[in-house]
């Protein structure tokens, strides 16, 4: 009889929180699922709450079509820009994180500017610029302008990693005879790797997403999934744009889901210490 | 090997962390550097394993010069406050480091370690080798951390306040090892402290520190029993500090006066143990040979081995320990003669 109470406690408390994961749920899904809905929609005439008809025929026109090699562009040029970062920006973070770099707070700002003003005037000066070098309209092009939107991300988070190590751990081991590069490769490197992935993935997935730069500059033969679907609604192809935006979230979600494991709550504190 | 420093000077911006310290540690002993924080004790040790390059001075390893030697040519070993043990590797990995670093063969690397290992009492433990350092206790991870420090045979061992991130059990008995394998190798150890009991208790020799300045070195029972200074006397236990005023013959402290036969003239600090003065009834007269003072005992608390009573004298409160407690009131403190030391007052501002 005594545990009667606590139980009726247990279920009334299970079923609030069922209600709040329900509540979230719908907050989340209910906008993502009319993209769900329109994909598959091959007749939907007002005053219908529902499609008339449904069926895979956009699907399957779409993934015999253009959106497969605005995918492959897309990842082509989302990995050629997280190679570059990376090789740029480890040996730069570290630096900024164990040296007493002069200028420190300007070199960190500078990586930020871009952000500072609005994207589109921005852009759109890059653009005439690469223009004139003869590098708009092609992959190189895109690639240096996600890079100038990228470096700021792994720059900071990269640096804010490099800090968040005891400095300590690479004293000992130089302290046993390893020089710098040694200690670096066996100390900070390896301890550092979780925090590097989790920088990488926001670059990876900044370049996939990345639309105003992409259009602006790559236009019109670079062609990238966030552009091709811009292309596509515009042109009132709804179901091919669902379609498209629902691809595109797929390895946003697989890599945030990837970035949760890695990413810690003390490379957030360094921030403010960099 | 006999390790010295001469003349050594360090400043951050204006601040000095090392003022013309020149001290010698005997080879194979154990000196303890003692001092409050910020004392410059944590520069020095720093600056003898090359961390921090020195603004002047030498550092001589046998009589060789190392000062501009990098960490990695000074065979150093040091043992740091927070294990410093890397927590990608095994404790096996950890400790075979060192000895990778110079290429020794894998077979030896393991015997060399699996030896360390029982040297520094951790080797029995089940699997311990293929442990992450996070899943051992504070302590074992500072066996395992001296085992590092240990296994490359370093010309010195270096300790960064090695054990003051355990708690007080932990502390003692490691503080035992510490010394018990610091006299097993033989190796020249240099032992960084803000502990006075824990310097006392682990040093041959003491250094005392203050303010990038050696204040005194010695055995501990020279620095325990002799200190050469108030500051000293102060740091070195719970002692009391009364100002007065030194004349020929006698101190005066506030209205009541000691006998005192010192060279010390003018404004003066008496200085004396809480352990060495005891507590008598306000009317009993003084033994001969004893100093007095009368004061207000206003109240006492129990520490477990004595009890700590708060004596009002003179306007400053002193504390005076005793294995009985002694009822609030009129008290009268006394000291044995020569327990009591006396020493110029600092000058204005200090």
């Amino acid at each position: 009889m005594g545990q009667l109470p606590l139980g009726a406690d247990h279920l009334r408390r299970a079923t609030l929180r069922m209600a709040g994961a329900v509540l979230v749920a719908f907050i989340i899904f209910a906008p993502l699922s009319s993209l769900v809905i329109w994909s598959f929609t091959q007749k939907w005439f007002w005053p219908h709450p529902f499609p008339q008809e449904m069926g895979l025929f956009y699907w399957s026109k779409v993934l015999e079509g253009d959106l497969l090699r605005a995918l492959q562009s897309g990842f082509l040029i989302a990995v050629i820009v997280t190679a570059l970062t990376l090789v740029l920006t480890v040996p730069l973070a570290y630096l900024l994180a164990r040296y007493p770099v002069p200028l420190k707070a300007v070199i960190l700002m500078i990586f930020l500017l871009p952000h500072a003003f609005p994207q589109l005037p921005v852009f759109v000066n890059s653009t005439t610029l690469l223009y004139r070098v003869n590098l708009a309209a092609k992959v190189s092009g895109v690639v240096l302008i996600h890079m100038v939107g990228a470096l700021v991300y792994a720059v900071w988070t990269m640096t804010a990693v490099f800090k968040s190590i005891p400095e300590s751990l690479e004293e000992a081991a130089m302290n046993l005879g390893a020089s710098r590069l040694k200690t670096f490769f066996t100390v900070a490197l390896p301890l550092a790797t979780p925090g590097l992935i989790a920088s990488t993935l926001l670059v990876f997935l900044y370049s996939l997403d990345e639309f105003t730069g992409t259009l602006l500059v790559g236009s019109p033969f670079v062609l990238t999934l966030p552009v091709y679907m811009y292309r596509t609604s515009v042109g009132y192809e709804l179901q091919v744009a669902s379609i498209a935006a629902l691809i595109l979230m797929l390895p946003g979600i697989v890599l945030l889901v990837v970035l949760e494991r890695y990413m810690k709550a003390e490379y957030l504190s360094m921030f403010g210490r960099l | 090997m006999e390790v010295r420093v001469e003349g050594l000077t360090k400043r951050y911006g204006r601040v000095a962390a090392l003022e013309a310290v020149s001290i010698a540690f005997p080879s194979g002993g154990l000196t303890a550097i003692l001092g409050p924080s910020g004392c410059g004790k944590t520069t020095l040790l720093r600056s003898l394993a090359g961390f921090v390059p020195v603004d002047g001075g030498r550092v001589l390893f046998g009589g060789e010069d190392v000062t501009r030697l990098p960490p990695q040519g000074r065979g150093t070993a040091m043992v740091f406050q927070n294990y410093a043990l890397w927590p990608h590797m095994t404790v096996f990995d950890n400790v075979a480091y060192g000895l990778r670093l110079k290429r020794l063969p894998e077979a030896e690397v393991r015997a060399r370690v699996e030896k360390v290992l029982h040297l520094v009492e951790i080797g029995h433990l089940s699997g311990v080798m293929d442990r992450r350092p996070a899943g051992l206790s504070g302590g074992q991870q500072q066996r395992v951390a001296l085992a590092r420090a240990l296994v490359v045979e370093p010309r010195v061992l270096l300790m960064d306040e090695p054990l003051s991130n355990l708690d007080a059990k932990v502390r003692q008995r490691l503080r035992v090892e510490v010394r018990r394998l610091q006299k097993a190798v033989g190796i020249t150890a240099i032992y960084v402290t803000h502990d006075q009991e824990e310097a006392l208790a682990i040093a041959d020799t003491v250094v005392l520190m203050d303010a990038g300045r050696v204040i005194q070195t010695g055995s501990p029972q020279e620095i325990y029993f002799r200190p050469r200074s108030a500051f000293a006397a102060e740091f070195l236990g719970v002692s009391n500090q009364l100002r007065g005023n030194a004349e020929t013959g006698a101190l005066a402290i506030g209205t009541q006066r000691l006998p005192y036969t010192g060279s010390v003239r003018g404004p003066a600090i008496l200085i004396f143990k809480a352990s060495d003065a005891s507590l008598a009834a306000a009317d009993l007269p003084s033994g001969s040979g004893e100093a007095a003072l009368r004061g207000t005992l206003e109240e006492h608390l129990f520490l477990g081995a004595v009890y700590r009573h708060y004596v009002r004298v003179e306007g400053e409160t002193v504390m005076v320990d005793a294995a009985e407690p002694v009822d609030p009131g009129p008290v009268t403190i006394r000291f044995p003669a020569g327990k009591v030391q006396v020493y110029a007052a600092p000058e204005a501002g200090e």
